[in-house]
């Protein structure tokens, strides 16, 4: 029950935080995108600041080893730079110019903002439903296969 | 529109980490959202609630806002249904493909100085950069 109320504070502080930084506002999130034109840097110090609390809380994370509430720390430890990695974290980038919306902000105005949040959610959840479709061995395969035939 | 906003952005993003650390004091996990929505597609014993909550605490972020006072900025969303409807999908299946988007990447990876999440997060900033160049300055939508 305390993982469960923490996880929803959590989460309530992390909805504030994109309301009052406007992160939730996708016109704002693409004037930042937007170098060439009008530039706006408001959300290099949204990142700035969240980075730097985040990194506090890394560092007392590691030094106290156990969370207070779980029973292990579950961060990533991969550190390898895959194919995977670099191809969905372009995807992303090009859906996220698109539209100025990415997870978090969509999420947060999903019951209280206009009807396209919801139009945006749902697309959002049906890419990660065609995600989970995909073959696990999916691109990586298909690049192996690639390769073969032209050594062939 | 005033554009330019230093201090509620910095304001804002002090709160996006602390609930960054909060969560991973408390409960030892990463606050990366695309992480926390894609993992109840394919749900696991035990990892469906503080998921579920979390999301939950997203949700009535609005609600708990307004009722403190606070007034929600202003949304304006440019994009066509069309091109709505291609960005989420590109937004989901990419976060799943990649681990992660701006909060898993963008602050908890580079809070903790991971290489993975540095490429990434260069990464979708530049193709976000080169996207909305191509958009606005280019096709004129």
């Amino acid at each position: 029950m305390p993982l469960i109320a923490s996880a929803f504070a959590s989460g309530l502080i992390f909805g504030l935080g994109l309301i009052v930084s406007q992160m939730v506002n996708p016109a704002k999130v693409i004037g930042f995108l937007d170098l060439f034109g009008r530039w706006d840097p408001s959300l290099a110090f949204v990142m700035g600041g969240a980075v730097a609390v985040s990194a506090l809380g890394f560092a007392v994370a590691r030094r106290r080893r156990v969370p207070l509430l779980a029973p292990r720390l579950e961060v990533p430890a991969r550190r390898d730079l895959d194919p995977r990695l670099l191809a969905g974290a372009a995807l992303f980038g090009i859906g996220w110019g698109l539209a100025g919306f990415c997870p978090g902000p969509a999420l947060t105005m999903l019951l209280a903002g206009p009807w396209q949040v919801p139009v945006f959610v749902a697309s959002m959840i049906a890419g990660m439903a065609l995600f989970r479709v995909m073959p696990a061995d999916w691109p990586e395969a298909a690049f192996r296969r690639r390769a073969s035939e032209a050594d062939g | 529109m005033e554009t330019f906003t230093p201090v509620s952005a910095l304001a804002g993003g002090l709160t996006i980490g602390a609930a960054v650390a909060l969560f991973l004091v408390l409960n030892g996990r990463v606050a990366g959202i695309s992480g926390i929505l894609g993992g109840l597609l394919s749900p696991a014993r035990g990892e469906v609630g503080w998921r579920v909550a979390f999301l939950a605490g997203l949700l009535v972020a609005p609600f708990v806002h307004v009722a403190a006072g606070g007034v929600l900025p202003a949304i304006s969303i440019e994009a066509s249904p069309g091109l709505l409807v291609l960005a989420g999908l590109l937004v989901g299946f990419g976060t799943r493909l990649g681990s992660g988007c701006t909060s898993g990447h963008g602050v908890c990876g580079i809070g903790r100085a991971s290489p993975r999440s540095l490429a990434a997060t260069g990464i979708f900033m530049a193709t976000a950069v080169a996207t909305v160049f191509v958009t606005r300055h280019i096709l004129g939508i």
